[in-house]
């Protein structure tokens, strides 16, 4: 039984009610239903979730680093685009 | 004193197991298998130590001195639970049909009119669902796997199943804590259903293999004991070491 033939998935934990579900790692599995339970043994051991997503990390697509500058930097001069300039009534209080 | 003996039986089986399951750390297949026995192991020992602690309780002494002052004769644990690990097939198999009994065992202590047992198996059964579905879901997958995986689940059966049947070599002290009729029939027939869904025979015309929960064990006991108990012996209480 060698790792490389148990497919690679990608572990999401939600740890309390109302949070959304955040990556935590990945891991090797057979299956689906393998994936939940190793991510249970593996991630949540120590009471660090109450719900876990698992998908098959090939499904998952990225970006490209070497498109990073056309993609993210075009928004580094567009201050305006932050809701900065409104000025907040004081009865608001914090916002 | 009844009370006594079926505490230390229920506490040794996971004390001996969990040892021996505690020997496949860093060597699991897998590491999230792995680490998926070890949860198994600790699990069965922090059962086993609630129960210690009650028995310590009971006969006024500490629960380190009955886990590890006591010799081999004077444990009482199924034979199968000292059984060396063989290969991970081999250990999947025991944990299922141990799985299995200790599941429906916890089920009826669940109800009992022992508050203590009660509240122990209401803590436990949400441990051991958990495993029984681990295993479970490993017989299913090797039987009916490869020609190699299901032969050697076989195999592992074939060595098995005669230890497995002292799971129901009951006693008068089983019977003043459980049903035992219901808990023999609900262990072979859960057992059979997956063994037959695993593709797998349960091997016939066996005789079983038990002495152990009356103190007659294999040679393997000693092993284990020798290994665990090293440190309370050479060092009393741990105090200086």
């Amino acid at each position: 039984m060698s790792t490389s033939d148990w497919p690679l998935w990608e572990v999401f934990i939600r740890s309390k009610q109302g949070l959304n579900h955040k990556h935590v790692g990945s891991l090797r599995a057979v299956d689906e239903q393998m994936a939940i339970e190793n991510a249970r043994d593996v991630y949540t051991r120590r009471s660090e979730g109450i719900s876990i997503w698992v998908i098959e990390s090939k499904h998952i697509h990225a970006s490209l680093s070497s498109n990073s500058e056309s993609l993210f930097d075009p928004a580094n001069d567009k201050v305006y685009r932050h809701p900065t300039f409104y000025d907040i009534p004081d009865e608001i209080g914090h916002m | 004193m009844s009370k006594e003996i079926f505490y230390t039986r229920l506490a040794d089986n996971n004390l001996i197991l969990g040892h021996r399951l505690s020997e496949w750390c860093g060597h699991g297949p897998e590491l999230e298998q792995d680490i998926a026995l070890i949860n198994v192991a600790l699990d069965l020992i922090g059962q086993a130590r609630n129960l210690y602690i009650q028995l310590g309780e009971l006969k006024g002494v500490s629960e380190d001195e009955i886990a590890y002052k006591r010799d081999a004769h004077a444990f009482y644990n199924f034979l199968i639970c000292e059984l060396e690990n063989g290969h991970f097939g081999t250990t999947m198999m025991r944990q299922f049909l141990f799985d299995a009994y200790h599941n429906f065992l916890l089920e009826q202590l669940t109800k009992s009119e022992d508050d203590f047992l009660k509240t122990y198996a209401l803590k436990s059964i949400k441990e051991v669902r958990y495993h029984l579905e681990h295993s479970k879901k490993w017989v299913l997958r090797l039987g009916d796997g490869t020609q190699e995986s299901h032969d050697k689940m076989q195999e592992a059966l074939n060595l098995l199943w005669p230890y497995a049947l002292e799971f129901l070599a009951f006693d008068k002290i089983d019977e003043q804590f459980l049903d035992t009729d219901k808990l023999e029939k609900s262990w072979h027939r859960s057992v059979k259903e997956i063994i037959d869904e695993a593709t797998l025979n349960i091997p016939e015309n066996t005789w079983p293999q038990k002495g152990g929960k009356k103190g007659n064990h294999t040679e393997h006991l000693g092993y284990i004991l020798a290994d665990m108990q090293f440190l309370q012996r050479a060092y009393p209480d741990a105090q200086n070491w």
